[in-house]
């Protein structure tokens, strides 16, 4: 990577990045801290598949061959927490990080030295999750995780020591993203270019920016959540212990006031992503602009106030249940309405079907699916089958996805020749593409029959009706997990220039954006002078 | 100028994510009103009977159920399994309890109702799980609970069955 920056053509007042490791520890500059993140991310993301080609090979047939039932359940949390907080999360913040400065006309981040804190918190909180999962091997290390990563008690108030190492990740995790949460807003309200007003922000900036809101209002939530199940644990309160007092049902609601609006933390940078991706490749502008800040607005808030579908079972009032039910399809609507704005987009524009593309047309398409069967768990007397049956398992899977981690593929391919000055090698891309495309169906499809059919989810073994597409799920499991070892090469080659072209500042034909105004690859700073911009909200050279 | 508004900004959203923060707390007391005025959970409070007609007409089955906590070194069971009442009647009915272990507990029983939307037309008048109970190593005790189903139950309920957890509250023995 640092020849990218070596090579800089205006360097006459320009010091440079530090040498070595000092650049990474010590950096400031929201390009690299945006690459660290994003590379943390990519590092998570194979960590979180490892469990997840554990757990599959685990179910690959019906009765106990590789992983007792307590590890089955502690690589079934890990895997949960792994994903979220340690791909998906970081993935986005790594977009953030590079692209929103780019987009908004500004040097750097507003707050670049907390820039930094928060990046450099998340390796300490992996290593803390990390050792969450490894310290039960060890004699003394008290049980396994086996929870689930919802963490209810009374079960996570009986889980030996590795459960407060779990408590302390979420600590971490929650500072660094309300951290990360508050520099996006600052960056955004304060530094944007002069004739950069909000109206005229690049969608992918506005999704952040509800983002960022999301997650300060939440974050701390689970924050408070983990520390009374710490305090309950350690130090003689009983907020969720029965016993003296306290309610276990209490944590759920604290944990779903942070656990659904989160789903939307993970789903609207993609929603931005997309954004950007499908106008570029339609050679359009977006469709229905005012309307998709509407419809994330409207998600976001209605999305704080819909938590207790998850608890349908748990035994609320039937006025409650009502009200969450209707609530609940009621996010139908917005979700409903920027898919249309997508699909509209791409009405008669002329496309062309590179790598990114694909996979916005194909998350459009996915996510209406996994968006369909969440209208089916929101109906309540549906949900009382449904509920803790792998159909949850499959329905999740198809909105988080396409809705979130194929998004920031697609984010990353799209933006991959700005950052590294080469167009990837579009062969591996389409390879990359189709081979994950027909991996995760395979996988996920087959589980809403297994739901329907009466499949538990989280149980190590199964009933032997449910082999054949256990089978299934397992080896289309492994063709989506060994498909990110083309991603990971196309990454490598790209950032090497093995195989590839050179990118041209604005590196695809339709882009649009002050991103595409600075060369390929992005110099270490950019727009030090602020980029006039005309009334139109366009680039003035 | 942008670093003054940046400051400003910065201190507004930490104290918005310090408020949220405090907001998880402020829940719990909200929570456990919620729970009350809705009638999900029972208020602990003694329910008297003034009305001393029973409803003669309609009988409804009451059924105990006495669950150990696994942390609790205690024998619990009911007297009577199930019990006929009618709404508006008084009952009595006693669960026997006995300490296993060789040294002095403290167990607190928490009930719970099915369905749950039956809780609010149990009535408890008298129960040994309105307060913790000690006993002493290898004691047994008979422990009484007095109730009646009000007489606005729904005609769609015909079971209740009331089923209790003991627990420990000896915190960190």
């Amino acid at each position: 990577m640092s020849t990218t920056t070596m090579n800089a053509t205006h360097s006459h007042d320009d010091h440079g990045p530090l040498k070595g490791w000092r650049r990474w520890l010590y950096s400031t500059n929201h390009k690299d801290i945006g690459t660290m993140y994003l590379i943390f991310a990519l590092i998570m993301l194979f960590l979180g598949g490892a469990s997840a080609m554990a757990i599959r090979a685990e179910l690959m047939y019906p009765g106990l061959q590789l992983l007792d039932p307590d590890l089955y359940n502690n690589i079934v949390t890990n895997h949960a927490l792994v994903m979220i907080f340690g791909a998906v999360m970081p993935a986005a913040a790594g977009l953030a990080n590079w692209m929103i400065p780019l987009m908004i006309g500004a040097p750097d981040m507003a707050l670049p030295r907390m820039n930094n804190l928060s990046f450099w918190i998340l390796p300490a909180a992996a290593l803390m999750l990390i050792l969450s999962f490894v310290v039960p091997f060890f004699p003394g290390g008290g049980s396994q995780i086996n929870t689930g990563w919802t963490l209810y008690p009374p079960l996570s108030l009986k889980v030996g020591m590795s459960m407060d190492f779990l408590i302390f990740t979420i600590h971490l995790l929650g500072v660094s993203s309300v951290l990360a949460s508050i520099n996006i807003i600052v960056t955004i309200f304060n530094m944007r270019a002069p004739g950069m007003t909000v109206w005229k922000m690049p969608m992918f900036v506005w999704a952040w920016l509800v983002t960022a809101f999301l997650l300060i209002l939440i974050v701390p939530v689970l924050a408070g959540g983990v520390t009374m199940l710490l305090f309950d644990r350690h130090f003689g309160t009983s907020f969720f212990d029965a016993a003296g007092g306290g309610d276990p049902v209490l944590f759920q609601h604290l944990f779903w006031f942070f656990g659904h609006p989160e789903v939307y933390v993970l789903l609207l940078p993609s929603i931005g992503v997309l954004s950007q991706v499908i106008p570029a490749f339609s050679r359009k502008p977006l469709f229905g602009w005012n309307s998709m800040i509407g419809a994330m607005i409207f998600l976001a808030s209605l999305g704080m106030v819909v938590w207790a579908h998850h608890q349908y079972t748990i035994g609320m009032s039937s006025a409650a249940v009502n009200y969450f039910m209707i609530g609940t399809i009621l996010i139908s609507i917005p979700v409903g309405l920027m898919k249309f704005n997508f699909i509209a987009t791409m009405w008669r524009g002329s496309m062309t079907f590179e790598t990114p593309m694909l996979f916005a047309i194909s998350i459009v398409i996915m996510f209406v699916f996994g968006g369909l069967t969440g209208v089916m768990l929101a109906i309540v007397p549906a949900d009382m089958q449904y509920h803790d049956s792998m159909f949850v398992v499959a329905h999740f899977h198809y909105v988080l996805l396409p809705g979130a981690v194929m998004a920031l593929f697609a984010g990353v391919l799209y933006w991959l020749p700005k950052w590294t000055g080469n167009m990837y090698n579009e062969k591996l891309g389409k390879w990359f593409f189709w081979t994950s495309l027909i991996g995760f169906n395979g996988t996920f499809f087959v589980q809403h029959f297994l739901g329907l059919a009466g499949m538990p989810r989280r149980i190590v073994d199964y009933s032997i009706q449910f082999a054949e597409f256990n089978f299934i799920s397992s080896i289309s499991a492994f063709v989506y997990g060994l498909s990110h070892l083309i991603f990971l090469y196309l990454v490598i080659t790209t950032i090497k220039g093995i195989g590839t072209t050179k990118a041209k500042p604005r590196s695809w034909e339709g882009a649009q954006g002050l991103e595409w105004e600075v060369e390929s690859p992005a110099p270490f700073h950019t727009w030090e002078k602020a980029p006039k911009i005309d009334k139109e909200g366009h680039y003035v050279k | 100028m942008t670093k003054i508004d940046n400051k400003k900004t910065t201190r507004k959203l930490f104290l918005l994510a310090a408020g949220m923060f405090a907001f998880a707390f402020a829940l719990v007391p909200i929570y456990n009103l919620v729970c009350e005025v809705t009638g999900l959970r029972g208020t602990g409070k003694t329910e008297m009977l003034f009305d001393q007609k029973a409803d003669k007409t309609r009988l409804v089955l009451v059924e105990f159920d006495g669950i150990v906590n696994s942390n609790l070194p205690w024998e619990f069971e009911p007297s009577t399994r199930q019990l006929e009442v009618h709404p508006g009647e008084v009952a009595s009915v006693s669960y026997y309890v006995t300490n296993i272990a060789d040294k002095e507990v403290t167990g607190q029983a928490i009930p719970s109702v099915i369905p749950w939307f039956g809780n609010q037309y149990f009535k408890k008048m008298a129960c040994f799980c309105f307060e913790k109970q000690t006993l002493a190593a290898k004691e047994s005790k008979e422990m009484p609970l007095r109730f009646y189903v009000s007489k606005d139950i729904p005609k769609d309920i015909n079971t209740l069955r009331l089923s209790y957890t003991f627990m420990n509250t000896d915190k960190k023995q």
